[in-house]
């Protein structure tokens, strides 16, 4: 029998949601780490009981957390994060340079390989990697020596190097993403990156739209069985490459608003794609006060709206980039959660959707276990 | 013997409940009282002061005796009721946001 766990991180404490393979009733733990801001939980592929989790506060700073039962305890592991070296500079907002200097960890990315090792992405963006279930961390230095910092600069959340993907064909291929500044590969797990960002313009971010560096990419995704077609979600544009990134082009279409934070892919349907459109850089909320998923079944350009069990009036709520996830079930199974606290989920690929919870401090990400019991 | 109060969320994190007493040598400073902390409760690290500067965390402050202590010099001596044991030492997560 199938089960399936969702690992809620929220403004204030980390929430764990869970349901028999019909997800249809749910069970609510939490909070975990009641005021605490949760930026991110995700388990390891290779066990999903040991759960890695990046708990931070204004007050006390950044700590990591560890679970080995599936979030039942949880261990404090290392939470220093140095850069190596010289921390360098980047561009502020005003038009000035500032250190780099670390501030929170927005993405942990456990390992295909190997359950202790971990990836961390933090603000000021950097990658850092733990060899030893995190109890310590060290920068993965290439990224930020093999490409031109000086023009990195925060996005309107700061400068979070907020996605990571890994190739699970070629575990040695990876991508990072980073606002405000681009996606980069690395082929050599991580020791040297280059910017893959041709193809895509930012017209009203910045001064040169096809600048090789600058762009406010919000989120990456791909397919496992097709890891060389990558979608993302920029500031402004849904795009989509066919070749690992050598070249983006816009898959908006017909959208309402091609703004917004996640995008997520299908879980059998390399093809099928969802976002959720958000009406502006300044206005968080979704167009028409109406919650809508938008599912593309042929990698963008025809997107279709669905709004079956979401609210379409008054819903001014948003919908963060770490926040949708979808579990490996048949049908797949559609989650995200909300600014308003609501965690939505859908049994039936998107078409239907109900919430799992509908008061949780605001959402900031969601990940999704498919288990075996 | 010092004593020390943590706020809430530390003493969840330390996993200890009320007061926290430890040994400091002499010269019982704010910075002593510190490293003598962390050093009861590795956990602590970089959640009161930055682990690569050392300076207070911007967000927290240091009470003892009716004090605002977190100004001070860090090798200051601490008050002489709180050397004795007999007032604590506050880390307090100040206010913000309200």
């Amino acid at each position: 029998m199938s089960r399936v766990r969702v690992l809620v991180g929220t403004k204030k404490g980390a929430f764990i949601l869970s349901a028999d393979g019909k997800r249809e009733s749910w069970t609510v733990e939490g909070p975990h780490f009641a005021g605490f801001e949760m930026y991110h939980v995700k388990g390891s592929p290779l066990n999903p009981d040991r759960l890695y989790a990046s708990q931070t506060s204004g007050w006390f700073g950044q700590l990591m957390q560890r679970s080995d039962d599936g979030g039942k305890n949880w261990e404090a592991v290392g939470n220093e994060f140095a850069y190596d070296g010289d921390p360098g500079m980047h561009l502020f907002y005003d038009g000035t340079m500032k250190p780099f200097e670390f501030k929170r960890v927005w993405h942990v990315e456990p390992s295909l390989d190997d359950v202790d090792t971990v990836y961390a992405g933090i603000e000021d963006s950097a990658l850092f990697i733990s060899k030893d279930a995190g109890k310590s961390w060290q920068e993965m230095t290439g990224l930020r020596k093999d490409t031109n910092t000086e023009k990195w600069q925060p996005g309107g959340g700061g400068m979070g190097l907020h996605t990571i993907l890994i190739d699970p064909t070629r575990h040695e291929r990876m991508y990072v993403a980073i606002s405000s500044a681009g996606v980069f590969r690395s082929d050599d797990a991580g020791k040297t990156w280059a910017v893959k960002t041709k193809g895509i313009k930012s017209a009203y971010e910045l001064p040169d739209p096809k600048s090789e560096v600058g762009h406010c990419v919000h989120r990456i995704a791909m397919h496992e069985k097709n890891p060389n077609v990558l979608y993302m979600q920029k500031h402004w544009d849904v795009l989509r490459s066919d070749d690992a990134g050598e070249n983006w082009h816009e898959v908006s279409g017909n959208l309402p608003s091609d703004f917004g934070f996640p995008i997520e892919v299908h879980a059998h349907e390399p093809k099928t794609v969802y976002v959720v459109p958000i009406k502006s850089d300044s206005e968080h909320f979704p167009p028409e006060g109406k919650l809508r998923v938008y599912r593309s079944r042929a990698g963008g350009d025809e997107w279709e709206a669905l709004t079956k069990g979401l609210p379409q009036s008054d819903c001014y709520v948003n919908v963060l980039r770490d926040a949708m996830a979808v579990d490996s079930l048949d049908r797949c199974g559609v989650y995200f959660g909300t600014t308003g606290g609501q965690v939505y989920a859908s049994a039936d690929a998107g078409d239907t959707w109900a919430p799992i919870v509908r008061d949780l401090p605001a959402v900031l990400s969601i990940e999704v276990q498919t288990l075996t019991s | 013997m010092i004593r020390i109060e943590l706020p809430h969320h530390l003493r969840t994190l330390a996993r200890v409940d009320g007061e926290v007493r430890l040994d400091v040598q002499d010269p019982v400073t704010l910075r002593a009282a510190l490293d003598a902390l962390e050093a009861a409760y590795p956990v602590l690290r970089g959640t009161i002061r930055d682990h690569a500067t050392r300076q207070r965390r911007a967000f927290v402050r240091f009470f003892a005796c009716e004090q605002d202590l977190s100004h001070e010099p860090v090798d200051a001596p601490l008050p002489e009721a709180v050397i004795r044991g007999e007032e604590p030492l506050l880390v307090i997560g100040a206010i913000a946001g309200g």
